[in-house]
């Protein structure tokens, strides 16, 4: 038999070449590279098939399609939803224009989004939070209303605070693919568009829970963890159970020795490595019903991790590092130095400036 | 007297009525096409005339159709998009009330070409009287042979199938359609893959205007190159603009492409002159979504030269100083209308049509509205006109679909040209507030 070698495609991203299989995106291939270099996403969801291009966080610019047609992509690319093509360059971080337009998808998803993460029960651990911090600016142009809705109750598990919301749909895709049948939905149009349910219907069905493991925000969140803890005083386990609905495989959440809350584990990008069941999730708090298998790794730099570990462990977060990169910049000064500083002080300006300055340090 | 392709019988009594339709030529071309042609011969036709997408984009037809895929066992379908929905667009609803059997006969000979054994028209459900039109020229058709099981004992099985939509601006762009024709959301698909190789229950499928659609009738009875012959450039044949606003005559008028601006704004064969003792402000050339210009820039471009109506003179000059044929959607403004009001207003038909499923459009048509919303009554600052360029910088080429383009280009091009404009309502509340103020300082014509 002759010896099949799978293609496999080279891709440039941010100057890192990776090699990926041919149908791979442009984040999954700039995942592999790792997270210097992996674009943010807050709609797309790896194991939600058909997730991903809503958002726009991800947007890249395509230097290059492919080797056979180097000419660049028009516009930016949403990478969640571009295959890669062989020879593909990529600019990600590296580009302006990228980074700029990643500050106006962070403006617009908080344009209308409250802002009350010191009552929010996903502060800590939002994805909205991370991506404004990391890609964002820190102001604010808007000066409008923003947008608000009626309070719905749509089940017992699961809270719903709409305005929160940024509609990644990634709650439609868990309904549809994860549980029997879905009764929310997206109603609506435009910026009044909202995550309801059908009328007078509740969500409730073995796996329904999920949705709040993969919501990006704190529009949905688990109505028996409510307003019980800041997700940074708690510390996560990994823990199991036989369960015959689900894998049983889950992250226990403990202040002090109480449980109080159960979530399904997640990768290093925030997304689930196995969907749980509603049973395993709102009603097995206590320790004797699991096997506890360790720690959780919780990312150094994600505040999860805050006083839990020596400081000496705490590695510095990346976007110092970042920062100062990118304004860091060789001095280019052919003026010549001047030593002696006869004729400066002869200036109106320097004798003023003394004057304040012997003022001060006499006090 | 210039040649009309679409709109030569429209005039003609009982037109809308298969006998007379008949009389007048109709459903010979599907006679020759169905019994004379192979599809691929009517493709090299239509690829020939050299006709463009009169939806708005203005991409070739007959290069649209050669993409389609053709894989073997799975069914193709042609979809003619006839949602229309732009604002100062209205020649697709004109044709289908006038002549509903020149849309039919072109949706049989492109489902011919196409080899589509289902084929649907998409119809805005606003026009509720024109699909009644519509359903009762298919009848008429069928019951002469020229639709249903085997056309004209060619062989060949069509059925026509007509959709009509919720009312939708969204459902206009070809994969919110689709989705919205198969019973899902509006939403626009994320591209690739495109139409062409999954569309419609993710099969081939081609999607075209009604007014693209209505001209192949024409194109096979009298050959590729004759339409080529007509027009200029790489703007071939004749093209629908419905035009509106401030002229003596507005309607909708078949003009040749290559027509000058100025013949057609002002000649009595066709708009008949700005209304009577005013003067031209401002032109949205094809439907509110492409950028709007001074009169001037609309009659001459930026070298001087004369400006025709075809998609390369419309456009010359690039987002600076130039607009876009689009859907044809004439709208005139003489010196009574208000910039930043009518900007105002366009922005708030986005932001009600915008499907909410990317943040950059979602967000940033809320927002333009409001900013606009607050000059416009006297509560702007001068920093929101730089804010607006922005905001439509970011919107621009961000998006899932062109909605946002459609959204951020009126914007950005209403503050290129009439910066002052806006400056004065912002410094002058209590004056651009008042009830049929006006603008002082515009350039007319």
């Amino acid at each position: 038999m002759e010896d099949i070698k799978p293609v496999m495609f080279k891709v440039t991203v941010d100057g890192v070449e990776v090699e990926v299989a041919p149908g791979t995106t442009i984040i999954q291939a700039a995942r592999k590279i790792g997270p210097e270099v992996a674009p943010p996403a807050m709609c797309y969801y790896e194991p939600l098939k058909g997730s991903g291009g809503k958002c726009r966080a991800c947007l890249v610019k395509v230097t290059a399609g492919s080797a056979k047609d180097p000419r660049p992509m028009p516009k930016l690319v949403a990478s969640c939803i571009t295959p890669v093509q062989d020879g593909m360059i990529v600019e990600n971080f590296t580009s302006p224009q990228v980074v700029e337009a990643r500050k106006g998808v962070v403006e617009f998803l908080l344009l209308n989004h409250p802002l009350d993460c010191p009552v929010c029960d996903q502060a800590g651990e939002c994805h909205l939070q991370d991506f404004a911090f990391e890609n964002g600016t820190s102001t604010t142009r808007y000066e409008e209303e923003r947008r608000t809705f009626e309070k719905e109750d749509i089940g017992p598990f699961v809270q719903l605070h709409m305005t929160r919301c940024v509609l990644c749909y990634r709650c439609v895709y868990t309904a549809d693919q994860i549980t029997d049948g879905r009764v929310h939905g997206v109603m609506g149009r435009g910026d009044h568009a909202e995550i309801s349910t059908y009328i007078g219907r509740a969500i409730d069905n073995d796996f329904s829970g999920n949705v709040i493991d993969v919501c990006p925000v704190g529009a949905l969140t688990d109505k028996t963890y409510r307003f019980k803890n800041r997700v940074w005083f708690s510390k996560p386990v990994d823990a199991h159970c036989e369960c015959d609905k689900c894998c049983g495989n889950v992250q226990l959440w403990y202040r002090g020795d109480e449980v109080i809350r159960v979530t399904a584990r997640k990768n290093e990008w925030g997304e689930v490595t196995a969907f749980i069941c509603n049973t395993c999730r709102f009603e097995k708090k206590k320790t004797s019903d699991w096997v506890i298998e360790g720690p959780t790794k919780v990312n150094r730099a994600s505040v999860i991790s805050a006083n839990k570990y020596g400081s000496n462990f705490i590695k510095k977060p990346d976007f110092a590092l970042k920062l100062a990169e990118s304004q860091f910049k060789n001095i280019d000064d052919s003026r010549p130095y001047v030593n002696d500083m006869s004729e400066i002080k002869q200036s109106e300006d320097y004798k003023v400036l003394k004057q304040i300055n012997d003022s001060y340090f006499k006090k | 007297m210039s040649i009309k392709i679409l709109t030569e019988h429209c005039s003609t009594p009982g037109i809308e009525t298969f006998e007379v339709y008949r009389q007048k030529g109709g459903y010979v071309a599907v006679e020759k096409a169905v019994k004379k042609m192979t599809p691929e011969e009517v493709v090299e036709e239509v690829k020939k005339s050299g006709v463009r997408g009169r939806g708005g984009a203005g991409f070739p037809m007959g290069m649209k159709w050669s993409f389609l895929a053709k894989p073997e066992g799975i069914p193709r379908y042609l979809v003619c998009n006839a949602d229309e929905s732009e604002p100062g667009t209205f020649k697709d609803h004109y044709l289908m009330k006038t002549i509903p059997h020149l849309l039919i006969e072109g949706m049989i000979i492109s489902s011919y070409a196409l080899g589509a054994n289902k084929s649907f028209i998409y119809v805005r459900g606003e026009l509720m009287y024109v699909i009644r039109i519509l359903e009762k020229a298919i009848e008429e058709a069928k019951a002469a042979g020229f639709l249903g099981k085997n056309i004209l004992g060619s062989g060949y099985d069509l059925e026509l199938i007509i959709q009509p939509g919720g009312g939708a601006y969204i459902c206009g762009e070809e994969t919110a359609l689709l989705e919205s024709l198969e019973g899902k959301r509006g939403n626009p698909r994320n591209k690739p893959p495109f139409p062409a190789v999954k569309g419609l229950y993710q099969s081939p499928t081609v999607v075209n205007n009604v007014e693209s659609i209505a001209t192949v009738s024409w194109i096979i009875n009298n050959g590729g190159e004759a339409y080529a012959a007509v027009g200029v450039g790489k703007s071939t044949g004749t093209k629908l603009i419905s035009a509106s606003g401030h002229i003596n005559k507005p309607g909708v008028y078949e003009i040749e492409l290559g027509l000058s601006c100025d013949e057609f704004l002002n000649s009595d064969e066709y708009c008949g002159g700005v209304r009577t003792g005013h003067r031209l402000k401002a032109v949205v050339a094809g439907g509110s979504s492409v950028p709007i210009v001074p009169g001037a820039l609309f009659l001459k471009n930026a070298n001087g030269e004369d400006r025709l109506m075809s998609y390369e003179s419309l456009s010359d000059g690039g987002f600076a100083t130039g607009t876009m044929l689009g859907s044809g959607g004439f709208i005139a403004f003489d010196e009574t209308a208000c910039i930043v009001r009518n900007t105002w207003n366009f922005s708030r038909f986005y932001e009600h049509e915008s499907c909410g499923q990317c943040s950059p459009c979602r967000e940033g048509t809320g927002w333009m509205q409001k900013v606009l919303n607050r000059i416009e009554h006297g509560k702007g600052s001068m920093s929101d006109i730089d804010l607006l360029v922005d905001v439509s910088k970011k919107i621009e080429g961000n998006t899932i679909c062109p909605l946002g383009d459609a959204a951020a280009w009126p914007v950005a091009s209403a503050i290129r040209h009439f910066r002052d404009e806006f400056e004065w309502h912002i410094q002058h509340p209590l004056e651009a507030t008042k009830a049929g103020a006006v603008y002082m300082g515009a350039v007319l014509v």
